[in-house]
């Protein structure tokens, strides 16, 4: 295709994607180097039969006019950034010379904000990643194995934890594992616990995510495996068969090196899409004891007539940093089959 | 020998038959469950005396004279003005949906069909922003908009959630197009098309298997996003997802939590007949990009 064909092809698109992804990017980063202003506050004297006494005031007038000249707020270099709501280098220093263990010191830093909700975001993908591409694998194996009468509906069945929206998937399951909620009351017959609520323990609300986030994301890497089965080639495992391998084995050596190249698409898919935990942590009203990357972001957009655009920005920037660096094995891996490809 | 390669079989058939079950069963029983409870009051759904109830209806019946009751429908729907919202969604969802299959077709097509570096370049950034999570990019947005006083509005959610549409369509639609062989649209050309002609003549005619598929994931975005429409729309032209959150703060004061249950089920529903009719073509898309790798 020539340049000039392709230019006006690819306008639209390259257009939309510049003005509101590209430069929303630019814009989170200069807002990250500002600050809100501080409110104006004038000092009155008011003098009485008593003396006079010295009174602080708001100036709300001169504050909002301040805000409307520079609505980004003053100048702050990369002051936000090693604040302690970010990467709080003071603090970590501090927590370093005062701790004597590592573990110590591990605490100190976990409840710092910014490390909080990386430790969750990191533990959340890591953990449900691994699971769901397992079970998707071991149901996609199943199902394959049902009459086909079934495989349908099974599929029809499956898709719809998947497909749902985050936020209404996470509240119908919120709704049932509340300790007024089917699941939580039989939880506390079987514990015998007429007090025990999920949302009791950081633990117990970071095992409830996770679990959501495998029923969530787990359609998608069975359905994926569930596809590629059908392309398994039939004489392959016949002649395996006829080696006398058992159908474990054949499982093992046959299917499973043949789904790899699925293993890597799926497992980047789910790191893109387990990063960017958000909804859930909505939904089960699970800030207080579990924190993600984009939930702080939200919430400090959110704060009610102030909101913090420059902490937001920051913490923005360093998701985006943390998004690419999770991207760059695959980012250099396909640089080298294009340039494999075009030789 | 044989006796024991035959009892390992079975052995292994009943473990991975049961754990499809056990998946069947978790991933449909909460959808269930839910829908039958939306049609019975507080007490029952969420209820502290026994969970049985909310099968039966106990309260229910007492409060209803009923086992069923559509009140928390009617609150949610007619109190609440829930059909407000799913107007709201009508329009973000289908304009949005259109607007991005255009772009995305004139995209991907060129993409598809040029070799030079910068289409992979191109590619490679529509992976790392189809990488980023949305609300990253919505607080760019706030100041910038309210500058420009256009936040809040339809439109700018809608052209938002367009470019954030943009790098997933693209990525389908270009390995749609690398399938459909090169040779069709360059002997339209060397009939004398223009590139354009050759693919509104040509490719145009071919491509709507692809384009449904991706319209249904592109459909999906828009509907399921909270991020952006609880960041960019006024109270008065919210969607049904934020819609649904910003339900649960008031209502849960007020004891109205079936209201949002009933809304739940309600955005749940376009969903269920959504996957209904077009199960192949959800399947189909969700392998499209694994089988290019």
């Amino acid at each position: 295709m020539k340049h000039r064909a392709f230019f006006w092809f690819i306008l639209p698109t390259l257009a939309a994607m510049t003005l509101f992804i590209a430069l929303p990017i630019v814009s989170v980063f200069v807002q990250s180097l500002y600050v809100q202003h501080e409110q104006v506050l004038v000092i009155s004297e008011n003098c009485g039969p008593f003396g006079c006494k010295q009174s602080t005031s708001v100036d709300i007038a001169a504050t909002e006019k301040l805000r409307e000249e520079a609505p980004l707020g003053q100048f702050n270099g990369f002051g936000t950034y090693s604040n302690r709501s970010h990467l709080a280098f003071a603090e970590v220093g501090a927590a370093w010379a005062t701790s004597d263990t590592i573990d110590a010191f591990w605490d100190e830093v976990v409840n710092l904000p910014f490390y909080g909700a990386l430790t969750f975001t990191l533990t959340y993908t890591a953990a449900v990643t691994p699971l769901v591409l397992l079970l998707g694998l071991a149901i996609a194996i199943g199902v394959n194995s049902l009459p086909s009468i079934l495989k349908g509906p099974s599929i029809f069945v499956s898709l719809l934890p998947f497909l749902v929206t985050p936020l209404v998937g996470s509240l119908i399951l919120f709704w049932m594992v509340d300790s007024d909620g089917v699941i939580g009351a039989i939880i506390q017959l079987i514990f015998d616990d007429p007090n025990l609520s999920l949302k009791a323990s950081a633990a117990l609300t970071w095992t409830m995510l996770i679990l959501y986030g495998v029923w969530h994301t787990l359609p998608f890497s069975f359905i994926v495996f569930y596809a590629g089965l059908q392309t398994v080639p039939l004489e392959t495992l016949e002649a395996a068969q006829v080696d006398g391998a058992t159908k474990w084995q054949r499982t093992i050596y046959v299917v499973v090196p043949h789904l790899v190249p699925l293993i890597s698409f799926v497992t980047l898919m789910l790191l893109m899409d387990n990063f960017r935990v958000f909804e859930p942590i909505v939904s089960f009203s699970a800030e207080a004891h579990a924190r993600s990357l984009s939930w702080i972001i939200f919430n400090d957009l959110r704060e009610s007539g102030n909101p913090l655009y420059g902490s937001a920005g920051a913490t923005s920037m360093l998701t985006i940093l943390g998004v690419v660096f999770l991207l760059t094995p695959v980012l250099i891996r396909t640089w080298r089959d294009f340039k494999g490809a075009g030789r | 020998m044989t006796k024991q390669t035959k009892r390992r079989v079975t052995f292994g058939r009943i473990i991975s038959l049961s754990l499809v079950c056990t998946w069947l069963c978790l991933a449909a029983f909460p959808f269930i469950w839910t829908f039958w409870g939306s049609f019975k009051v507080q007490s029952d759904f969420f209820s502290k005396a026994d969970w049985m109830n909310a099968l039966w209806g106990t309260n229910t019946l007492e409060q209803t004279g009923s086992a069923f009751t559509s009140s928390g429908y009617q609150g949610a729907w007619v109190i609440e003005k829930f059909w407000e919202n799913f107007l709201n969604t009508g329009i973000v969802v289908l304009s949005t949906v259109v607007v991005s299959l255009t772009f995305g077709t004139l995209g991907g097509y060129a993409l598809a069909r040029s070799g030079f570096r910068y289409a992979f370049w191109i590619l490679m950034a529509a992976l790392v922003f189809r990488a980023m999570p949305h609300i990253t990019l919505v607080s760019g947005y706030l100041l910038p908009f309210f500058e420009w006083n256009i936040w809040g509005h339809l439109p700018t959610t809608i052209i938002v959630l367009v470019a954030i549409n943009q790098p997933f369509t693209l990525w389908m639609l270009h390995s749609f197009f690398l399938n459909i062989p090169k040779d069709m649209d360059e002997s339209a050309m060397i009939d004398g098309c223009s590139r354009f002609q050759a693919f509104r003549l040509v490719i145009v005619p071919v491509m709507w298997p692809g384009v449904i598929t991706t319209g249904l994931f592109s459909f999906l975005l828009a509907y399921n996003d909270f991020a952006v429409t609880a960041m960019l729309l006024s109270e008065e032209n919210e969607t049904i997802i934020p819609a649904i959150n910003s339900f649960l703060g008031t209502t849960q004061v007020e004891g109205k939590v079936m209201y949002a249950v009933a809304a739940v089920v309600s955005a749940t529903a376009p969903l269920f007949v959504l996957i209904l009719f077009f199960q192949r073509q959800i399947v189909s898309g969700l392998t499209a990009g694994a089988v290019k790798g």
